[in-house]
């Protein structure tokens, strides 16, 4: 069976290895939504958190022989905890300042970052094996799937659900939203706004270690592996709109199959297509998809 | 010295001394003296702009720089950031009322914490403000201006703050809601809230208040008693511009 000339199999096939891809995009994007949201900065860091992420996974394993699955919970929170000590000794020096100052600052940090990674690990990288539950391909019928990139999927899925359910449904989710709405008031009825801000980015930059975990088993785990990522993450809350969380989980995942669907019809145009519709949203829509025009 | 101060003070539950404050480099405030007793019910009048806004927010610590000295509940807080000034026992009900859009109304009620005792349960919030009953899962901003009004003042409340502060409680509201919000106030009076309260209507705060002061280029111009307020209407509403 063919469309449009092409094989339906190759078509499906490449709208579940685009899925793969947008999950990670979704994850990544809903952490740099959440950190833009509430801290109010473009955290260039995000793909330094990533990789950060997917290096600790490789070290404790090599160091203390912790396996996949708790460095999956352990790694994500090693990395928030840099975060928050992040935040706390540099982030909070430039709020209030011109946006420029925290781009210009969180790029420092990747330098630093990517380039400590390379003088004490090399650019190389090292493979991090698949858990063994989670080895063996499954037949969709369609095509074969590594198990482990269903996984993926779900695994992100979850988290982003997760996320969502926090900031929609509960008491600190509400604080959350107030104090993106209106950070002043809400610190002035009580609520403690800057351990807010810590927190958040502490958690914005955990979900990208979270990612990078999911990557490392699919990835060689170097210190590149984030800036290739983030730039296309970037592009991805763009076209969903700074500051809308479900927007960039959506557009993520979206971002991501049409990446794949890209590589059926034409293969060569695959690297561009993210950047190609990001420039289409800015014409159209220049607060993106999902976002609120400024009034 | 400052110890014969904090004593002189001790029984307020507001006492402003000197209090300068600026946005960024502009100076707003040139030295306020404020003193509001417990039970009280003191608004501030003046003409727009001349710092009765920025009175409450310096208050609440919510201008870039401040000085002098602010005592609440007996506690100085000069020094201290917004949040932990509210958790003295105060709470600031803004001009444009504050309600968030991205939260429910209820959500929105529940936003403060709790700073202190006595604060009115959900229920006793209803009674007060009927017209809340049955809007609680409606997004903040969907309420009409009245209703967010009440939810802006009902939001307070439930804190359990003892001092509170109200931007214009009334501004923009059809005279039937002036008057929910005014017999509203009044019952919190009566059951002991001391009050400081930023009014343009100089007929609704005659209404309600004990005492005013007048705030000029950032300065208190005057102070007044309600009764002279009264007897001098005319005049001192000239005064104001209004």
């Amino acid at each position: 069976m063919d469309l449009f000339g092409i094989p339906i199999q190759a078509f499906l096939g490449q709208i579940m290895l685009g899925l793969v891809n947008g999950s990670f995009y979704a994850v990544l994007s809903l952490g740099l939504a959440i950190i833009f949201g509430i801290v109010k900065i473009v955290n260039f860091a995000h793909g330094a958190f990533f990789m950060t992420g997917a290096f600790v996974a490789f070290l404790i394993g090599r160091h203390f022989g912790i396996g996949y699955w708790p460095a999956l919970i352990v790694a994500p929170l090693i990395v928030a905890a840099i975060g928050v000590l992040v935040e706390r000794l540099l982030l909070r020096r430039i709020y209030g300042l011109d946006p420029i100052y925290g781009l210009l600052l969180t790029f420092g940090m990747v330098l630093v970052i990517e380039g400590g990674f390379r003088i004490a690990f090399g650019s190389s990288g090292y493979p991090y094996p698949v858990p063994d539950e989670l080895r063996g391909v499954t037949n969709l019928g369609f095509m074969f799937l590594p198990n482990y990139r269903i996984f993926v999927i779900v695994a992100a899925l979850v988290v982003c659900a997760a996320t969502w359910f926090v900031i929609e449904r509960t008491t600190i989710g509400a604080k959350l939203r107030a104090a993106t709405e209106k950070a002043e008031l809400t610190q002035a009825f009580g609520v403690n706004v800057p351990l807010l801000l810590t927190l958040t980015y502490g958690a914005g930059v955990g979900l990208a270690a979270f990612a990078g975990v999911l990557a490392a088993p699919i990835q060689h785990v170097n210190p590149s592996m984030g800036s290739e990522l983030v730039i296309i993450v970037f592009a991805i809350v763009v076209i969903g709109g700074l500051g809308s969380i479900s927007g960039a989980v959506f557009t993520g995942l979206m971002l991501g199959v049409i990446e794949g669907l890209t590589k059926v019809f034409y293969a060569e145009g695959s690297t561009v297509i993210v950047f190609v519709v990001m420039a289409l949203v800015l014409l159209l829509r220049p607060a993106g998809l999902f976002g609120r025009e400024e009034s | 010295m400052a110890e014969a101060a904090q004593k002189l003070h001790s029984h307020s539950h507001l006492a402003i001394k000197g209090l300068e404050a600026w946005y960024g480099p502009s100076q707003a405030l040139y030295g306020i003296d404020i003193d509001v007793q417990p039970g009280e019910l003191v608004t501030l009048l003046g003409r727009n702009g001349a710092g009765k806004t920025t009175t409450l927010r310096s208050i609440m610590g919510m201008v870039s720089r401040r000085s002098g000295s602010i005592s609440v509940l007996g506690e100085e807080t000069i020094d201290l950031p917004s949040h932990r000034i509210a958790r003295k026992g105060i709470a600031f009900c803004p001009e444009d009322r504050g309600i968030y859009a991205t939260l429910s109304a209820e959500e929105n009620l529940l936003l403060p914490p709790v700073v202190g005792k006595n604060g009115l349960s959900v229920s006793q919030i209803l009674e007060l403000f009927p017209s809340l009953e049955g809007r609680l899962q409606s997004p903040g901003t969907k309420l009409s201006g009245g209703e967010q009004q009440m939810l802006a003042i009902g939001r307070i409340l439930r804190t359990g703050a003892k001092l509170l502060l109200l931007d214009e409680p009334t501004e923009g509201l059809a005279p039937v809601i002036v008057q929910q919000i005014g017999s509203a106030i009044a019952r919190l009076k009566d059951q002991g809230y001391t009050l400081l309260m930023v009014e343009q209507n100089v007929r609704f705060a005659s209404t309600v208040a004990d005492r005013h002061y007048i705030i000029d280029r950032g300065r208190v111009a005057d102070s007044v008693s309600n009764d002279m307020l009264v007897k001098d209407f005319d005049r001192i509403t000239r005064l104001l511009g209004v």
